[in-house]
């Protein structure tokens, strides 16, 4: 038995894949190397996922400590390093409640089903040149796909707490869900369209500039829809401590609880990621080819210090200004951008329909200036939407009750 | 305009993480206390304290008691009633200081500590035994004499009976020629020991 993996396979990208595969796949059939060599990257995987999201944790708390002028978690390990570990151990050890009336076999599989589609979100990702574990073609549709199924999730854990809040945090999450998620995609659509493919490692290779300078805009409501769909702060309605204490993972406890928190902050790390190879040049550094994956780790750093300040400066929107951001601000943001995109694609590409790096730079020097302009035109026509709503007036029609007069 | 001002938003916590943090790592690092603190473990006198119990009906908690039997030793010089009990219950205590305030013979001070935390309520109460035995460092609320000397209860030295009251030691020696204590071994100092 001599089983080497074909060159048109969707792991042939991974070198580690390829080397497992390869080395098992000598003295067993193929079907058997696959699954050796497919549970080794799965494994890595899940444990960096999840051992970046305790280290996430740790940043995050840190650095919202330092944004507020405090210090932040730092009293076990090297600068609090080892808080994680004590929080989980402290968790594990609380007791694991289920409520009376709730469905147990759904509120069990909650922390399952949404931690499965981030670990697969981060199949998709090049980490560095040849260290995805599948090069899916579709690669851009399969993490918007799969990055939505959390979602579900959130939703079982509303609807199966027998909780008043859970609901309404996942009612309210899955509102956000729906009308965030059509900028999003659309604002991608303009990456597509210059990379010419869906296949997250070709996106990396095109990015010869980063994306970041060709399509501004597209970054900006890319990083806004994300972190709605993220559930943070600005746009964490869906669990809001002051309103609905803890939304949809209000009854949850112990390791379940551990378990939807790290998936939360898990899916900031992998997103982060995802916005690193669409839009900074994924692990394209200064030095060609080399250190991939520490550039990529650099611009994942990078980002996810952004959401961090963002969390730290914006204070919590309103549901309908939630609605009103995406459907009035940002759907019109993106499909304007879409429209600038495609034109400029239609007249810049050669005759093999690709672009080259002056071309590029063409649609950096007009895409950056006009995203500044239309930001601010549009946050400008947004600010008027919002002024003009109905005010509440003094004048009772019925005595005693007041009223709400539209102008 | 509205993205200018959340562009501003930002700058001004990107500006806060560059600043020093306000924390104080209390374990380590402690802010200065005020001398007029008013702490947990009480300072009390045994020598001025005369059982009159001003201060146990004075706390609006009622958490003080006090039991007196008269002095065998000495009555008629003026002596005063042995104090047999005197059980301050620490974890109801509100630190308002109106016992401090009450008690007509400066006898009793607040203390100037916070760190009495315990494992189980009974161990929160102080009886007379703990009075006697803590540290003397008198907070100096309600006790002007002590504030005007500059006296500092941290890192100040401990003070003896005499050097607490609002009234100086001479007049002790006029109104009080026959005074003795009982059940303590404080000898009042001749003269020449002054
Ligand atoms: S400080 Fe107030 S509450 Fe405490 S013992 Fe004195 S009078 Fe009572
Ligand atoms: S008020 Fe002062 S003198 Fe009277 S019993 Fe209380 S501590 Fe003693």
């Amino acid at each position: 038995m001599n089983c080497q993996l074909a060159s048109e396979s969707i792991f042939y990208q991974n070198a580690l894949y390829r080397f497992i595969h390869d080395s098992a796949g000598a003295f067993m059939p193929c079907s058997v190397s696959h699954v050796i060599a497919g549970l080794a990257i799965m494994l890595m995987l899940v444990n960096s996922v999840l051992l970046g999201a305790a280290l996430v944790t740790w940043l995050e708390r840190r650095l919202l400590g330092r944004l507020h002028n405090r210090i932040g978690p730092n009293r076990w390990g090297p600068f609090g390093l080892l808080q994680p570990l004590a929080d989980l151990g402290k968790l594990i050890t609380k007791e694991d409640l289920v409520p009376s009336g709730a469905d147990k076999i759904i509120f069990t599989a909650v922390p399952l089903v949404m931690m499965v589609p981030l670990v697969l979100m981060t199949a998709v990702i090049p980490f560095a040149e040849n260290t995805m574990l599948a090069d899916l073609n579709i690669g851009v549709l399969f993490i918007l796909a799969v990055s939505s199924a959390t979602t579900i999730g959130i939703f079982m854990a509303g609807w199966s707490s027998n909780n008043r809040y859970a609901l309404f945090g996942a009612a309210r999450s899955v509102a956000v869900l729906i009308s965030y998620e059509v900028p999003v995609v659309i604002s991608l659509l303009g990456v597509v369209m210059i990379s010419g493919s869906m296949s997250l490692n070709d996106i990396v290779q095109a990015q010869s500039i980063p994306f970041l300078l060709v399509q501004p805009i597209a970054l900006f409501v890319f990083v806004t829809g994300m972190s709605a769909e993220l559930n943070r702060t600005p746009f964490d309605i869906a669990e809001a401590e002051s309103e609905i204490i803890a939304g949809y993972h209000t009854e949850y406890s112990g390791i379940k609880f551990a378990l939807i928190f790290a998936t939360e902050t898990g899916a900031l790390l992998v997103v982060s990621a995802v916005i690193t190879t669409l839009f900074l040049g994924g692990w394209n550094g200064p030095l060609e080819n080399f250190l991939g994956w520490f550039w990529f780790l650099i611009k994942t750093l990078a980002i996810i210090f952004v959401f961090i300040w963002v969390r730290a400066t914006y204070p919590r929107l309103r549901l309908d200004q939630i609605m009103a951001l995406s459907w009035k601000f940002l759907l019109p943001l993106s499909l304007i951008n879409l429209a600038i995109t495609a034109l400029e694609v239609f007249l810049l590409r050669d005759a093999s329909g690709n672009l080259s790096l002056p071309d590029l730079w063409v649609m950096a020097a007009i895409n950056v200036p006009m995203a500044i302009l239309l930001i601010l035109v549009m946050g400008g026509l947004f600010q008027k939407k919002v002024n003009s709503l109905p005010i509440r007036t003094e004048k009772p029609m019925v005595p005693g009750v007041p009223t709400i007069e539209v102008k | 305009m509205y993205g200018l001002a959340m562009a501003r938003g930002l700058l001004v916590t990107l500006k806060n993480m560059t600043k020093k943090p306000f924390t104080i790592q209390y374990p380590e690092e402690r802010v200065k206390q005020h001398p007029r603190f008013r702490g947990e473990e009480f300072v009390w006198y045994e020598e001025r304290c005369t059982g009159c119990a001003s201060c146990a009906k004075y706390c609006p908690l009622g958490i003080i008691k006090i039991v007196t039997s008269p002095s065998e030793s000495a009555p008629r010089q003026g002596d005063k009633y042995k104090l047999e009990v005197f059980d301050i219950e620490l974890q109801r205590c509100m630190f308002c200081g109106l016992c401090v305030e009450a008690c007509p013979y400066d006898c009793l001070f607040m203390g100037s500590g916070f760190e009495q935390g315990r494992y189980s309520r009974d161990d929160m109460v102080i009886h007379v035994e703990d009075l006697r035995n803590s540290a003397k460092n008198p907070s100096t609320f309600y006790r002007p004499q002590l504030e005007q000397s500059g006296y500092d209860p941290r890192g100040g030295r401990p003070l003896t009976w005499r050097e607490v009251g609002r009234e100086n030691w001479d007049w002790h020696k006029r109104e009080k020629a026959g005074l003795r204590l009982i059940g303590t071994d404080v000898n009042i100092p001749s003269e020449e020991s002054e």
